[in-house]
């Protein structure tokens, strides 16, 4: 369960970005901002061939003590961050994946609607619903 | 004029009218276009109206003061009860009904343009939208609405008649009327659909000064109040009053649709039509919406098998003047299959999704299901309108072609025989259901026969052979239903008893034959009668095996097709079945039909094991001792025999140990035994051929063979040919001692040499077969060596 998940564009402007709790809405989004620092780093790692060898998962970005960044990436250079708290039972790496996939599933979905103009914030309500479902239960 | 009294109902609607009427809010008098279109749409001949209003005095005045207009009403309810036209009437006549007016279906299609007002694209637009030839007319307006008085009474929606053709006048009125209509309704899901015609006819007016005239009169009678009155609310310039009084609100509507052409009121027509049509059931999509979208689909992309792609889809519900986040919803409703691109189906849903937004429907989060592309689409485009109401897109022919929907359509056809569902399919009576038959059928198939969902699945496999076993399996499932199972009923209990093999063989072959007995008639579908008969066995066999059959039902089970499905397999299933009871020859029979669960090789090979240590000591006189050692199946098998058989039990046994030394000659493997011990306490006959296939085949194998066909079998089994050719032979012996017993016997010692003649034959033309196999390879080798040869030589 997420803490917070954004969508950064490639040029590194947010897409979509949603927390669990809203009132600490800036320091997730501060998090996410420094976490793509981390991100590049990752990204030009690879070196060689770009999409070939590069993982489109990158894992676990940096931990904090109160939560940990995850990454992935697209093809596209289109981003995207998970912050999970840290005192959760920590989610086995698969599951983070699989809230990966299915981030990147819904993207592409939002992307193969003619009415979404790349670059424009992502207001589809069903990347919407399925974000939702994976934070946090609002509690 | 002669003073009129009315009742209060008719004071009401009256009233109504003439507000509606009074376009020009003057309070007094009523416009006479919109009088005039009124009137019209009262469905009476010209004259009447003519003479109408010369006797309520409005010509006199040349305007429709309220009294004339409350005449007129009266003198209109006069005509259409058919009573004279008398000034005296007025009065006279008791318990008139109320003064009916129809409105056509004008409105909707003057809504639906005007959804797409591009003012200066109004005509191009008009010329986008296919009008369907008289849709605006007399088609098939079945939304054509009687407006009935509103009287407080329930409408009764008589929605769909001929619509009132008023084409060079818009039927200003007819939005009013039918708000009367629907304030005595009430709120009925039908009013969305006259809402929406207002949301359409609003902004339509607004693009161009009041074109949708007749559009109104071609009001669909799918527009039901509810419509008229967030139409209604839809003209900011006319807040909603009391839904008593929209005619206030339709009049600066309609005023605008006055200077309808017939044209563009068919249009209109159209647009209302489809626009407000298509709430019925809050998201159906009538006929004639339908055969709309299908026209704008045919404008965009000709074939209506194809797919719209996502950037002129775009542009076309641009058009539709929504914001682009609306837009971009409807589009996610909309595409089914997320492939950026629209079908037939997912644009009839797109584009009813934007008529409803424009007449302020809220979107819907989900994909309603009436607007779901419907997997199965048999209809052609052009009877997109036929289709049931409720089916939605069920008509369109692009979903059957295309694969955007799920597979089960696909399913559908291909299995058009076996579908229970396919009459479904075929009349589109409800697609969802059709897609559920599609799955029962599935479902149906894999558990039809109890028995071998008991103890292995039967075998759905698309292959050509697979389907026409299973509909044998199926015939034979729907009819031997219960055979097999009370067979398999008796055998369990005795099969914990029995732990040799013997007493089971009786018992297996008592049960088989009966079940086998039962199964005569699907002789013909050898694979289903031997898993059934395989079933039994392996109950009764066996119990660990029948349980490990049972247990280990593999998808692809050892289907006895490919022992069975042999003519051989055929005239030993024919010799078994006809044989009669007789414990023997129950024997006998039981065996052809068992197909020994191919995948048991490693799970039998524990019991086989066993079961061979005392198949080795079952006596198998006519088997030369080492099969016995090499084939715990085959001595199995014997014992089997002689268990059931003393006669005859050394020809099966043989000639499962005929397969089973060649299989193991060339397979050598001991789970091949196991497998063919199972086959051969299963099977008699058949199950030399299952043996075979089983055990000739390396692992994977025995799975493929089952699929392949016998001449597989046949390669494999030229190998054992040799020895099967010497068991067979071996087993020669054994036959005179059948003969000698019984007539039963002789019969049964006659099939099994005509099985054992099958066999050989088959075995004779799989070795011919490897025969052939093998000289190509020695040819292609000698080429390869003549092509080195040279160079060696050099």
């Amino acid at each position: 369960m997420a803490v917070c998940i954004a969508v950064i564009a490639k040029e590194n402007y947010p897409l979509f970005i949603r927390s669990v709790p809203v009132q600490n809405e800036l320091k997730f989004h501060y998090t996410v901002h420094t976490s793509l620092d981390v991100v590049e780093e990752k990204i030009s790692a690879v070196g060689k061939a770009m999409a070939d060898q590069r993982e489109l998962y990158l894992g676990l970005l940096y931990p904090t003590e109160d939560y940990k960044v995850y990454g992935y990436v697209t093809n596209s250079k289109v981003k995207f961050v998970i912050v999970v708290d840290s005192s959760n039972t920590s989610l086995r790496d698969n599951e983070i994946r699989s809230m990966f996939r299915k981030l990147h599933n819904s993207f592409t979905d939002v992307m193969c609607n003619p009415f979404y103009n790349p670059g424009d914030t992502i207001q589809s309500k069903a990347f919407d619903s399925i974000v939702s479902a994976m934070m946090v239960q609002a509690s | 004029m002669e003073s009129l009294t009315l009742t209060d109902g008719e004071q009401k609607y009256y009233s109504d009218l003439f507000v509606y009427c009074d376009t020009d809010n003057t309070k007094k008098v009523a416009s006479n276009g919109r009088v005039l279109d009124l009137f019209r749409a009262a469905q009476l001949p010209s004259e009447v109206v003519l003479q109408i209003t010369e006797l309520c005095g409005a010509t006199r005045l040349g305007h429709f003061g309220r009294s004339q207009f409350y005449i007129a009403l009266k003198l209109i309810a006069v005509a259409q009860s058919g009573l004279p036209l008398r000034v005296e009437s007025l009065n006279s006549v008791k318990d008139l009904p109320l003064p009916r007016f129809v409105v056509a279906k004008n409105e909707q299609e003057a809504r639906h343009t005007a959804m797409y007002p591009d003012s200066e694209n109004q005509g191009s637009y008009q010329g986008v939208i296919p009008r369907p030839p008289g849709r605006g007319q007399v088609k098939k307006l079945s939304a054509h609405e009687v407006i009935q008085p509103c009287v407080p009474t329930v409408e009764p929606q008589p929605d769909t008649t001929s619509p009132v053709v008023s084409p060079h006048q818009s039927p200003p009125t007819s939005p009013h009327w039918r708000k009367h209509k629907r304030q005595a309704s009430g709120g009925n899901i039908e009013r969305q659909p006259v809402v929406v015609a207002g949301a359409v006819w609003t902004p339509f007016r607004e693009a161009q000064a009041g074109p949708v005239v007749s559009g109104d009169g071609m009001w669909s009678a799918n527009s039901p109040p509810p419509v008229q009155e967030s139409w209604v609310s839809l003209k900011d310039a006319h807040p909603p009053s009391s839904s008593t009084l929209p005619a206030i609100h339709c009049s600066p509507v309609q005023e605008n649709s006055s200077i309808r052409t017939v044209a563009s009121a068919t249009t209109t027509n159209e647009t209302q039509r489809h626009s407000s049509g298509g709430y019925d059931d809050p998201w159906k999509i009538t006929d004639e919406q339908r055969q709309y979208y299908i026209n704008q689909f045919k404008t965009i992309q000709p074939d209506l098998n194809g797919f719209i792609p996502g950037s002129a889809a775009k542009e076309f519900f641009t058009k539709s003047k929504l914001p682009i986040l609306e837009l971009s919803h409807i589009w996610e409703l909309s595409d089914f299959d997320k492939d950026g691109a629209l079908t037939l189906d997912e644009f009839c849903a797109a584009f009813h999704l934007v008529v409803a937004r424009k007449n302020s429907y809220d979107l819907p989060e989900k994909l309603p299901e009436s607007l779901m592309p419907k997997l199965i689409d048999l209809d052609d485009s052009a009877e997109v309108p036929d289709q049931a109401p409720d089916v939605g897109y069920s008509g369109s022919p692009v979903e059957v072609t295309p694969n955007k929907s799920p597979s089960m359509p696909s399913l559908n056809q291909t299995w058009p025989d076996l579908n229970q569902g396919n009459e479904q399919w075929e009349t589109f009576s409800e697609r969802s259901s059709s897609s559920q038959t599609l799955t029962q059928f599935d479902s149906n198939i894999a558990p039809a026969d109890p028995d071998t969902a008991i103890v292995h699945p039967v075998p759905i496999r698309m292959t050509p052979s697979k389907i026409h076993m299973q509909e044998m399996e199926l015939k034979r499932t729907g009819s031997d239903h219960t055979h097999p199972t009370s067979p398999l009923m008796a055998n369990p209990p005795d099969l914990s008893e029995e732990t040799k093999l013997a007493t089971s063989m009786k018992f297996v072959t008592v049960n088989s034959g009966d079940g086998y007995s039962s199964s005569d008639s699907y002789t013909s579908d050898q694979d289903p009668i031997t898993s059934v008969v395989t079933r039994q066995r392996s109950h009764s066999g066996t119990s660990p095996e029948g349980l490990k059959v049972v247990a280990a039902p593999p998808p692809p089970p050892p289907r006895p097709h490919a022992s069975h499905s042999r003519s051989s397999s055929l005239d030993m299933n024919r010799s078994f079945a006809a044989v009669p009871t007789g414990p023997q020859l129950a024997g006998v029979v039981a065996y052809p039909p068992a197909v020994p669960p191919r995948p048991l090789p490693t799970q039998t090979s524990g019991p086989h094991s066993g079961h061979r240590s005392d198949e080795g000591l079952a006596a198998h006189s006519s088997t030369s001792p080492q099969q016995i050692p090499e084939q715990p199946n085959f001595a199995d098998f014997s014992q089997f025999q002689a268990f059931a058989a003393s006669d005859q039990p050394s020809d099966d046994g043989e000639k499962h140990p005929e397969s089973l030394p060649v299989e193991k000659s060339s397979e050598g493997a001991g789970p091949l035994r196991t497998v063919k011990s199972d086959n051969q306490e299963e099977r008699a006959a058949a199950t030399v051929n299952s043996a075979k296939g089983s055990i000739m085949a390396p692992p994977p194998k025995p799975v493929r063979r089952r699929l392949k066909s016998e001449d597989e079998l046949q390669e494999e089994a030229l190998p054992l040919k040799s020895n099967v050719i010497a068991t067979v032979l071996a087993a020669q012996p054994s036959i005179p001692r059948s003969v000698g017993k019984d007539k039963k016997a002789i019969q049964a010692s006659i099939r099994r040499n005509k099985e054992t003649n099958t066999v050989l034959a088959r075995l004779n033309s799989e070795l011919q077969q490897q025969l052939k196999d093998l000289l190509e390879e020695r040819i292609s080798l000698e080429v390869q060596l003549e092509q080195l040869r040279p160079f060696s030589h050099l």
